[in-house]
């Protein structure tokens, strides 16, 4: 069936900002389909919040919103822009809900708009629970049987009528508290009659238990024709029970025979078809492992990040296929792209293993819980591909980047047999870690397979892994040895370490013996056709298939990496657009990255994609094959950075600013010596290494101050400190993650913080704008809310920043991207950090200025001139509408961190409101963001003393909104004295009912809740503002952030939002 | 112990001995399918040829016996990157390794199998040689692969008796040309009473049997040097009896009704070919093991039209005779290894059978 003709204008609606569990997946997918779209000639319209993805650039959609995901925009938008149909498969969750509101709202069938890519029939059998239910029943496909009980007696009835053990969750509990497995009856009526009493509903859910079996996940494709095809199968490591983006999956299945193999797949398709998919869809099954039962967890009708994961190891682009579905083609009309001469109606055969390991925060949040379960936590992940499981795993490992290189990195060496096997029961990020461990001590396959339920064959290959620690421990190093480490994927600086000898030594022994990495092709189908634009995988023992072809110059791009707090999609998108602007340059572009969920590791982005973890040794192994003529460093984040010192070793030149000037920037005394001769000043700070310098600094610059290591990313570590014990545990935290570089303990300013991106050619400088944040000075940039233009500074001020911008450009010789930030106390301007390199705010401000900073940038790397290209240096004129950037988090996913602002970075993700004037770009921004005031009216304002005073105007201004204000003892003095009606509630630690009991009732929009400074030694603070995440309550913790909100809220005028097309801009 | 694969164009392959180590010569072709080896290797339509498997890891989920789609391993070698130290199913009663020796298959582990697999797929299917021994030189080894030929394989592979497989639909008689269990096991599934037939049973006793449908099954080698089974088969297209004929089956009818069969230059072997009903123009993923195809050209529209193409390649994938209750396909309804997705061609079956009963 060809294209449906009446299809022409559609529109795309993307995820909003990156929260734990929609990442840049949706991006990723987001982008294919809609360049998939215009290659039929379709008209895009693009909706996302999200200003940091690619998919709201104007080369990839005609006309781009970013605008607040919500059912009034999207109904405006279309009465707007008046498209035809809407597709919103692509947009993960987010738009898939939008989409159903505004079918079952009708508003879609009054304006003639039609749903393509699903049905809304399609959407609620798939994820209502009834509906899904009765579904498969009617196809005979079994699901985990399931009751919601209000007596202990019906649950006994029903538990012995499915067999324990049972799950009991109860209905409304923080947290799934009151829940549990119980194997007996006399468990059940425990657990249950306790389940009952917690649930505010006096409900339980009962559930045969199906944790423990075989997690296996299908992606499925149908076409409107009714064609089917299963594009991979994936197996998660981490048996039922760890969310699938929690797990460690590999694909394709390893420990499934063809029957079990066969039986889902065709179950998968029965599902799809009895669904009526059109389009892409994820099916997740519980495998019995001692039998063929199992049973149907969940699907997807949509792109998952299972499926952007599953295109990724497969060569399979599932969100173009699908979008070309959705035009009505049949999926034998679509060709392959990889092959470019077979068709899309085949299923990929892999000659390959992929490993996906979870980037997990708990570096992050160190007093988060590190437990993985049903609710996901990661916030990223990495893929890789070998010929061999073992192989496939470490170069996952290594490709974390959080300190771990291989199964030794995590030291449980002192547990003894007994506490080992405690430590296995424990379902957490470094359980892999314990499985080698207790291997080394001994345990046996079958002891460890019965406490974790992890399939014996993975058990053996870490068994593999640890053998061959120990092989090259004790034996002697041989030729024959080390190709065999290498074939499992040892990187040569754990080799070394083993065996006692250098890095070095270990490279020469390699290159003498003709142990070289070889790259093979990912090409969908085994070798069986020739591939024309295939991606490549290292291995070791093999022929090379890689041909370096060399006659246009080459250009490395290195990719950022895990998506992670600090290091975010905004690298993704500058890595992205500088590959894109050197293949205009006439450039053949090569990068090296291994996030499976990003559009830079799309197979047709680069000319030659190289799916490798981003070491020095690996982009080494690249780096003598490709033999490029140049490396870019500065648009891969830190990652890229940090492996500057490394390329230049193997005589790569640095495209852009130089090695050294990086590290000028980074290098304290450099860089107050290149302060000094531009005449900028900093807030005064020194360097130190020790607990007892760093204090000896504080008290010398007066407190309070800020401590952090030096080469630090998203303010990992950075701490304000108030008094010398703040300073020792600070350090102390600094020093348990081994720290090469200097810690630096600066006064602590607090001013208006102020942010610029600047391009520089080596002469002239071109600053597309200032922003300003909202909170002062000591929140993280990236947790600030940012404002574009500035407005609250002078022009003085301004003319200042202009001129240290173009001052410290020139010192630092920057070619390129330089990232600066300012505090400004009244009219004076003190440079607080430079980044010679992209940063967060790069896409923000490249869309909102209309200036495409990155392909300007790369230019200017390339040696020409600003001037030459068309831009007028210096500081540009300031547009004529507020672009404001605000924050999002993920809080509520994991359970135990500390949701308080401070100087190192929390959120996830970003979204943006743009509008004519302040007022509604603000109002956008928090909605975009998710805070939908008022529903009770109702408040809590804790503050600490210092807050008091502006506290008590902001609790004016809600007051006037008409909210009802609780506090506790000290705030409500503070508010009663202010004349602010207010109610008293308990403290935590007092008798019921106290703040926490109004909290968990559910009654409550807002907390503003300000932590005190230094290390909060109150714990109370911690728990309420945890019990308000969980709760689902907006949480505040820093007093500009609620004054803006206020300011948003006052303004009611603002109803008829103005949509704005960023393409015109 | 080292292993070495000789190809007859000259490339060598070291890798390990695996299974029997016995010297063998044998056509080699690549099989792409990421489960199943077990039902791949047991499936007689490899009788003559070693099989590469294109995924690396083989042997994960050991060996279940009942999985045998024929009584014995007929390749004459094999050839993976890598097996597996231990096997993990809940089924599994053995390992890959002792399979292999148990049977005295030969083989080879630890080679490039995709860069043989690309060599292969350029210059097309080849002969070959898996040894233990250390030549000095090839010449004397080239020539005798260049003189290997796969040969009349159906009689090996053939079962030597008549049995039955007692049930009470209809009779289906099944010609066993190196049938893989499925098939019997598809239409007992289906109530059919199945008999099955050694390759050589002339076309007279099999229709004087009276059976309901004629079933001729895959089977292994060039179907040209099948002549005397298909003069047999001429016969049995000559009654009004509905046949349903699979791989080796499909070819023999094609040339037994004046069509042409040629050689694929290397073949499908794997478990997702795209093939497309002409009819319906949908299209399903199937299971195929298959180095020669029926030639279109050659097609009488007054004896048989092209029922099925390969989305691929668009060669032929299925016939449908003219005025007959014959249809033949070139891939595996009967899967093991691979899809299910055209099982339903058994009941299409059913329902000729049927259709012709009451007629």
């Amino acid at each position: 069936m060809p294209k449906n003709p009446s299809i022409k204008k559609v529109l795309v609606i993307g995820s909003g900002p990156i929260v734990i569990g929609q990442a840049a997946e949706f991006d990723y997918a987001g982008t294919q389909a809609c360049r998939s779209l215009k290659e039929e000639g379709i008209e895009v319209v693009l909706l996302n919040s999200n200003p940091a993805t690619i998919m709201t650039d104007k080369d990839i959609a005609d006309h781009v919103y970013i605008e607040p995901l919500t059912v009034e925009v999207v109904e405006q938008l279309i009465l707007k822009e008046q498209p035809d149909s809407v597709l919103p498969t692509l947009g993960g969750q987010a738009g898939l809900n939008l989409a159903m509101e505004l079918e079952e709202c009708g508003f879609l069938k009054e304006h003639n708009v039609r749903l393509i890519g699903t049905t809304s029939e399609t959407i609620k059998k798939a994820e209502d629970r009834l509906e899904f239910k009765s579904t498969m029943e009617k196809i005979g496909e079994p699901v985990a049987a399931s009751l919601v009980v209000e007596s202990v007696e019906d649950g006994i009835a029903f538990a012995s009528k499915i067999g324990y053990p049972v799950v009991l969750r109860p209905a409304y509990t923080l947290g799934g508290s009151g829940g549990g497995i119980a194997h007996n009856q006399e468990q059940l009526e425990e657990i249950l009659a306790n389940g009952l009493r917690l649930s505010r509903v006096g409900q339980v859910l009962v559930e045969r238990c199906i944790a423990g079996w075989k997690e296996i996940e299908y992606e499925v494709m149908r076409d409107s024709a009714g064609n089917c095809i299963t594009v991979c199968n994936m197996e998660n490591i981490d048996p039922v029970g760890v969310h699938t983006g929690d797990s460690i999956v590999v694909a394709p299945s390893q420990t499934l025979g063809d029957k079990e193999y066969q039986m889902l797949r065709t179950s998968a398709l029965n599902i799809i078809s009895e669904l009526n998919i059109t389009g892409g869809c994820n099916v997740q099954y519980a495998l019995h492992p001692e039998s063929f039962e199992y049973c149907v967890i969940e699907v997807n009708p949509r792109v998952s990040r299972s499926s952007a994961l599953a295109s990724k190891a497969t060569g399979y682009p599932i969100a173009k296929v699908a979008a070309k579905i959705a035009l009505g083609y049949t999926l034998d009309e679509i060709p392959n792209a990889i092959t470019g001469q077979t068709m899309a109606s085949f299923e990929p055969m892999l000659d390959y293993c992929v490993v996906k390991l979870p980037r997990l925060p708990f570096d992050k949040f160190i007093s988060a819980k590190r437990t993985l379960t049903t609710q996901m936590k990661a916030t990223g992940e990495v893929m890789a591909i070998c010929n061999n499981f073992e192989g496939a795993l470490m170069k996952a490992i290594r490709s974390l980047e959080q300190h771990v290189d291989s199964l030794m990195s995590y030291d449980f060496t002192a547990l003894s047999r007994d506490e080992l096997i405690r430590q296995l029961e424990v379902v957490d990020d470094r359980r892999i870690w314990v499985i080698a461990e207790a291997i080394r001590k001994g345990i046996s396959y079958e002891e460890i397979h019965a406490v974790t339920k992890i399939d014996l064959w993975f058990i053996d290959k870490i068994a593999i892994l640890v053998e061959m620690e120990q092989a090259l421990k004790e034996q002697e190093l041989t030729a024959e040895l080390l190709k065999e480490a290498k074939r499992i994927e040892f990187p040569d600086n754990v080799i070394a370490q083993l065996t006692g000898k250098s890095e070095e030594e270990i490279r020469d022994m390699r290159y003498a013996n003709g142990i070289t990495a070889a790259y093979k092709m990912v090409d969908t189908c085994a070798a069986e056709f020739a591939a024309s634009t295939p991606y490549y995988y290292s291995v070791f023992g093999s022929e090379n298939e890689a041909e370096n072809s060399g006659d246009r110059k080459k250009v490395l791009v290195l990719g950022s990496g895990p998506i992670r707090i600090g290091q975010g999609i905004e690298f993704d998108f500058c890595s992205v657009h500088c590959t894109w602007a050197f293949s205009k340059e006439g450039y053949e572009t090569i990068i090296i990255n291994n996030n499976p969920e990003t559009v830079s590791t799309d197979f047709d982005i680069a000319d030659k994609l190289y799916f490798e973890p981003l070491t020095p040794e690996d982009v080494e192994n690249v780096v003598r094959l490709e033999k490029p003529d140049g490396a870019v460093v500065q648009f891969g984040g830190q990652t890229a950075i940090k492996l500057t010192e490394a390329l230049m070793k193997m005589g790569v030149p640095i495209l852009g600013t130089s090695a050294e000037n990086v590290d000028a920037a980074e290098d304290r005394e450099l860089f107050d010596e290149i302060l000094e001769q531009c005449g900028i000043p900093r807030p005064k700070g020194h360097t130190v290494f020790t607990a007892e310098e760093a204090k000896k600094a504080a008290n010398e610059l007066g407190y309070p101050v800020l401590v952090r290591p030096s080469y630090v990313l998203g303010g990992q570590g950075m701490q304000i400190a108030i008094n010398d014990k703040d300073v020792e545990e600070f350090i102390g935290i600094i020093n348990r993650y081994a720290q090469e570089h200097p810690i630096l303990v600066d006064k602590y300013l607090q001013g208006k913080e102020i942010e610029v991106d600047a391009v520089c050619d080596g002469e002239d400088i071109l600053i597309p704008g200032i922003m300003e944040h909202i909170e002062r000075a000591g929140i993280h940039s990236g947790d600030s809310i940012s404002v574009y233009p500035a407005k609250s500074i002078s022009e003085k001020v301004k003319a200042t920043i202009e001129e240290y911008t173009r001052r410290l450009a020139r010192s630092l010789h920057v070619i390129g991207l330089i990232n600066i930030q300012f505090i400004a106390v009244g009219d004076e301007v003190y440079v607080i950090e430079v980044n010679p390199r992209s940063s967060r705010t790069v896409p923000y401000i490249s869309k909102v200025t209309g200036i495409p900073i990155v392909p300007l940038a790369t230019r200017v790397i390339l040696g020409h001139k600003i001037r030459e290209l068309g831009y007028k240096p210096g500081l540009q004129p300031e547009a004529d509408y507020y672009a404001i950037k605000m924050p999002v988090f993920s809080f509520e996913k994991i359970r135990g961190a500390d949701i308080s602002l401070g100087p190192e970075m929390k959120s996830t993700g970003e979204c943006l409101g743009i509008a004519k004037t302040f007022n509604e770009a603000l109002y956008k921004a928090f909605l975009g963001a998710g805070i939908r005031l008022p529903k009770y009216k109702n408040m809590i304002i804790t503050v600490r003393d210092e807050d008091k005073q502006e506290a008590v105007e902001i609790a004016k201004r809600f007051e006037a909104l008409g909210y009802r204000i609780y506090a506790t003892k000290g705030t409500a003095r503070a508010l009663l004295e202010a004349d602010v009606s207010v109610r008293l509630t308990r403290k935590l630690e007092q008798e019921s009912p106290n703040i926490l009991d109004l909290i968990l009732g559910h009654q409550i929009d807002l907390v503003i809740d300000t932590p005190s400074q230094g290390v909060d030694h109150s714990h109370d603070g911690f728990v309420i503002r945890r019990n308000a995440i969980e709760t689902g309550v907006n949480v505040l913790t820093a007093i500009d952030t609620a004054k803006a909100l206020v300011t948003s809220l006052e303004n009611t005028d603002v109803k008829a939002l103005e949509l704005i097309d960023i393409a015109d801009i | 112990m080292k292993a070495f694969l000789i190809l007859e164009d000259g490339h060598v392959f070291t890798g390990t001995s695996i299974g029997a180590q016995r010297e063998v010569i044998s056509e080699i072709v690549f099989n792409t399918s990421m489960t199943g080896y077990l039902e791949v290797l047991t499936d007689p339509s490899y009788a003559g040829q070693a099989v590469t498997m294109t995924y690396p890891l083989i042997g994960n989920y050991g060996i279940c016996y009942e999985d045998m789609e024929s009584e014995r391993p007929w390749p004459d070698g094999y050839i993976v990157r890598e097996l597996s130290r231990i096997p993990s199913n809940f089924r599994s009663q053995d390992t890959i390794q002792n399979f292999l020796e148990k049977y005295g298959i030969p083989g080879i582990a630890g080679i490039d199998t995709r860069a043989l697999t690309k060599i292969l797929r350029e210059s097309g299917t080849m002969n070959g040689m898996i040894t233990t021994k250390e030549y000095d030189s090839l010449d004397e080894v080239i020539p005798r692969l260049k003189a290997y030929r796969t040969g009349k394989v159906v009689e090996k592979v053939t079962c030597r008796e008549k049995t039955v497989l007692k049930n009470d639909g209809f009779k289906v008689a099944l010609l066993d040309l190196g049938a893989k269990r499925n098939i019997a096991r598809s239409l007992y599934e289906r109530g059919c009473e199945v008999t099955v037939y050694p390759a050589g049973t002339k076309a007279e006793e099999i229709i004087a049997a009276n059976p309901d449908g004629i079933m001729l099954s895959n089977g292994p080698g060039d179907p040209k040097d099948c002549g005397p089974i298909i003069d047999e088969i001429r016969k049995l297209y000559e009654t009004d009896i509905p046949i349903f004929a699979i791989c080796l089956g499909h070819q023999l009818m094609a040339l037994a009704t004046g069509a042409d069969t040629y050689k694929l230059k290397y073949g499908h072997r794997g478990g997702n070919h795209p093939v497309r009903d002409l009819e319906t123009g949908k299209v399903y993923i199937s299971s195929q093991n298959h180095g020669y195809a029926v030639d279109t050209r050659s097609l009488d529209p007054a004896v048989a039209v092209p029922a099925f193409e390969n989305v691929n390649d668009r060669t032929n994938e299925g016939l449908r005779y003219t005025g007959k209750n014959i249809f033949t396909v070139q891939f595996h309804p009967e899967a093991c290894p691979g899809p299910q997705d055209s099982s339903y061609l058994f009941d299409r079956f059913i329902r000729t059978m049927e259709v012709k009963k009451n007629a």
